[in-house]
């Protein structure tokens, strides 16, 4: 992780707006605070305007030549298409109920961190150019013209938002900024300005199937690569297929779980459940990651990145999708693929071939959440469970903020970790479920050389783990999002020391039990575990 | 918010000079009021108009509450809706009772590098009071419109005035209001993030209603004008047949432009909310789109990356690890 000051450091903030008003306070780059921007190659690989190699620190952004023509019929076509922008642009009466509900603000004062000032940002620019009252009466009416201070302004606050829709849960008008700062994101990708962050997933996702721009054959061997671990520590060999025709259900998990610790477990959690259930599935290496950094991009590259999973579903003619752990790839898939990519009509609705169980919630889209699969499972006593073997955990769950705001999945999860963990505490009402605070790195914004605004930013979510953590003795914070499993464990190192991640199904793998398993010595991780009362350490 | 003030403030000036100086009773009493009312009606409609204009492409409700999912799980029939009458219900209860700002804590750093939330319910309490008693408020003035008086403006009538100062009754909702409203304003002003947020746009209402309760209280229990005569006013404009009573105030005068002055800047300002509340794609709409498929009427086909152009770079690597390919390229060389 980048340099970021000491915590203690960090926490003198200032939460009172500076003297000048804020469209007169330009923004400042400072390191740690903004991301590196993207690069020429990567925009050239999806087809994207204006590639060159730039930084947003220098004064020159290589911006075309008609940037302003660009952006203000870029952002008339987006009214027109979308009501909630055009509502979201007219009703903020600026009441500022949401402005210290967003992480962003709470851990760094800077009051363009408050939604309300966030969304202003465009909004001063929409009164200019849209409305009456704006062009008439300029700076009264809250107008301002739309300059290249602007667009830096945009790019610096608009990629610092992760699109975790808090403030609109407290909005009485359910003003979203996500929705905005999809937009915003959107008008800025229209002048080829993005954070690599984004746009080199995105590049490689287009080509490989996934973010980390895995090959077919490398991603085979990693998940083998599982395989052998989960065959040393239970004794149990297990034969995953890959784009195998006939399958009744394709597996699709974001595929940071492949790649690196602790998601790696996660995944072997996902190999030894649908094993020992016999289950008859496959997975893509063409569709090797349901995660999709398109959407912090724009809606259309959404939907280019997201259109390989239904097509690779009807390639091999399976039944349905099951889908892993994974937040934002949720709100893809629960709210918008459906939409973008469908009609699945290909497809069957979803059956549990364990259970019978029909889920008729996915009736269309045709993709289950492999919590609601679990906890189906165990509900009907499909699963042998050995709980004692979680009991070196004391266990509280982080409610990821699109299958919490954007779905409602808050219930499978508890239920599946209540099954397989003796000791789970929740962390206190108004910091979880439907008010759950985001990791800080969500968005895109997972990135080394923003580390001190992302400390920042998980200081809410990480100060309700402390609170767990001193008054239970919490060691684990699960959670089911694979951004989750790469930035809390960070996170939790810097503000509550001695916190371990694990994801849902890495706890379900410890606790299953398998048939012809050696008696298990240590769990996924290859810890110890204890012995009889369950009270080892980890 | 001196900007605004400074506005409302020629606003009265204005009609004073124009009723008191120039003798424009007909222009303010009965010209301004059609003007106002048609610009309002006309605006709202334009305004709504163009907001449904605009599709809704993508079905995103914020979730408040556990999805509906498998059977045994109890779902939350309001806060994650899957039918009409849940999301009637949970946008009956945003607009009649502000519930998502009832929800409303502050967060604090505390000692300690502590973070902690406490129930914020003012704005909530002040909100609802203030837009609760402009609606007793509006509804009270009907009986300056209808001839005879319906029985139910009566009886709002007499429980707002339940209270009795003197022989005369008082109203509660005209406290109510002109409390709220100041609580409101002084927190914009008090509040450093708020003040720094607002915009002379934010003031400006505050002020004008301020000063259409001050005006009208002043009226009822201070500078008393002829109601018969403002009655006999208002039914002619109500009639289309409009009269101008002698003796009427200036105070009325004022009272009634800055009314008309409210309702000819609603259309263009943020008091839309009022229809948007409605129409925001964030409430309105079911947690269904795993089970309903929602359409977005502009979805254009994009460039996307197939499987054949996936195997044709890869296809050969696949092979080799023995990955099964739609077009073996070892058997074809």
């Amino acid at each position: 992780m980048a340099s970021v000051p000491k915590p203690d450091q960090l926490l003198k903030i200032d939460h009172r707006p500076p003297q000048t008003g804020w469209m007169d306070t330009p923004v400042v780059f400072k390191k740690g605070t903004y991301s590196h921007a993207a690069k020429a190659k990567n925009l050239e690989a999806v087809d994207l305007p204006n590639p060159r190699d730039w930084s947003p620190d220098q004064q020159d952004w290589k911006l075309p030549e008609n940037w302003k023509e660009i952006v203000l019929e870029g952002l008339r076509e987006r009214l027109s298409r979308y009501r909630s922008l055009q509502i979201f642009m007219d009703i903020c009466v600026r009441c500022g109920a949401c402005a210290d509900k967003c992480h962003f603000f709470i851990g760094s004062g800077d009051p363009k961190n408050m939604p309300v000032l966030r969304a202003e940002l465009l909004r001063s620019v929409y009164r200019k150019d849209f409305t009456t009252a704006g062009k008439i009466l300029g700076k009264f009416a809250g107008a301002r013209e739309l300059t290249t201070d602007v667009i830096k302004e945009w790019f610096y606050y608009f990629f610092q938002c992760t699109e975790c829709r808090r403030c609109s849960v407290f909005c009485p008008y359910g003003i979203d900024t996500a929705e905005i700062t999809i937009i915003v994101r959107e008008l800025l990708n229209l002048l080829g300005c993005n954070i690599d962050w984004i746009a080199g997933p995105v590049a490689n996702c287009y080509r490989t199937g996934n973010h980390l721009g895995i090959q077919p054959h490398t991603f085979k061997d990693m998940v083998e690569f599982c395989v052998e671990d989960i065959e040393k520590l239970t004794g149990v060999k297990i034969e995953p297929t890959f784009n195998r025709k006939g399958a009744e259900i394709l597996f699709v998990t974001p595929s940071g779980d492949v790649f690196a610790d602790p998601g790696t477990y996660t995944l072997m959690g996902y190999l030894m459940l649908f094993h020992e259930l016999g289950l008859d599935y496959t997975w893509s290496t063409y569709a090797s990651d349901g995660g999709n950094f398109g959407f912090f991009h724009s809606m259309e590259m959404a939907k280019r990145l997201n259109y390989k999973i239904y097509a690779e579903a009807k390639r091999l003619g399976v039944k349905w999708i099951l889908g892993g752990e994974c937040g934002h790839m949720w709100r893809v898939i629960h709210q918008y693929m459906d939409t973008m990519n469908g009609p699945a009509d290909f497809l069957e609705v979803p059956v549990s071939p364990i259970t019978g169980t029909r889920f008729d919630h996915a009736g269309s889209t045709k993709m289950v959440h492999i919590a609601e699969f679990t906890a189906d499972l165990i509900r009907h006593n499909k699963l042998k469970l050995d709980a004692r073997r979680n009991d070196h955990f004391k266990v509280t769950f982080h409610d990821s903020c699109n299958p919490a705001r954007s779905m409602g999945l808050f219930e499978e999860p508890r239920y599946v970790l209540r099954n397989v963990c003796n000791h789970f505490y929740d962390m206190p009402e108004g910091t979880i479920r439907e008010q759950t605070f985001c990791c800080g790195s969500g968005g895109g914004l997972n990135s080394d050389e923003f580390s001190e605004m992302r400390m920042r930013g998980g200081f809410p979510r990480a100060n309700a783990v402390r609170y767990v953590r001193e008054k239970y003795g919490v060691n684990t914070l699960a959670c089911i999002c694979a951004v989750d499993r790469a930035a809390l464990p960070p996170l939790m190192q810097y503000w509550v020391p001695g916190v371990e991640v694990a994801g849902l199904h890495e706890l379900v793998g410890n606790a299953l039990i398998m048939s012809g398993e050696v008696p298990r010595t240590s769990d996924l991780r290859g810890n110890p575990l204890a012995e009889g009362d369950g009270d080892g350490d980890v | 918010m001196q900007f605004a003030g400074l506005v409302v403030v020629g606003i009265i000036m204005l009609v004073f000079l124009g009723v008191q100086g120039l003798k424009l009773q007909f222009f303010f009493g009965v010209i301004i009021p059609y003007l106002a009312l048609v610009v309002f009606c006309l605006g709202l409609i334009g305004r709504v108009v163009k907001w449904g204009r605009s599709p809704v492409p993508f079905s995103i409700p914020t979730v408040h509450g556990q999805q509906k999912s498998l059977p045994w799980i109890k779902a939350s029939a309001i806060d994650s809706p899957v039918t009409t009458a849940g999301v009637v219900a949970r946008l009956a209860l945003e607009v009649l009772f502000f519930r998502s700002l009832f929800k409303n804590v502050k967060a604090e750093l505390g000692e300690g590098r502590r973070l902690t939330f406490t129930w914020e319910k003012w704005l909530w309490l002040a909100g609802l009071l203030f837009h609760w008693s402009f609606l007793v408020v509006i509804f009270r003035h009907l009986r300056f419109f209808t001839e005879p008086v319906p029985a139910v403006v009566h009886s709002l009538g007499s429980l707002d005035g339940f209270f009795q100062v003197g022989l005369q009754a008082f109203f509660i909702t005209d406290l109510i209001i002109l409390a709220t409203v100041l609580y409101l304003l002084l927190r914009r002003v008090c509040i450093p993030q708020m003040r720094y947020i607002s915009l002379p746009a934010d003031y400006f209402p505050l002020f004008v209603i301020f000063g259409i309760a001050l005006s009208g209280i002043s009226m009822r229990y201070f500078f008393k004008v002829d109601i018969a005569a403002v009655k006999k006013l208002a039914m002619g404009l109500v009639t289309f047949k409009p009269v101008l009573p002698e003796g009427i105030g200036v105070i009325f005068y004022i009272h009634l432009f800055l009314v008309c002055v409210l309702f000819a800047y609603f259309p263009f300002s943020k008091l839309m909310h009022m229809a948007g509340i409605f129409m925001a794609p964030t409430r309105n709409l079911a947690n269904d789109s795993r089970a309903r498929r929602h359409v977005n009427p502009w979805n254009y086909p994009v460039k996307v990356h197939t499987y054949a152009d996936y195997e044709a770079e890869f296809g050969r690597k696949m092979e080799e690890a023995g990955l099964p390919v739609e077009n073996s390229q070892a058997k074809v060389s």
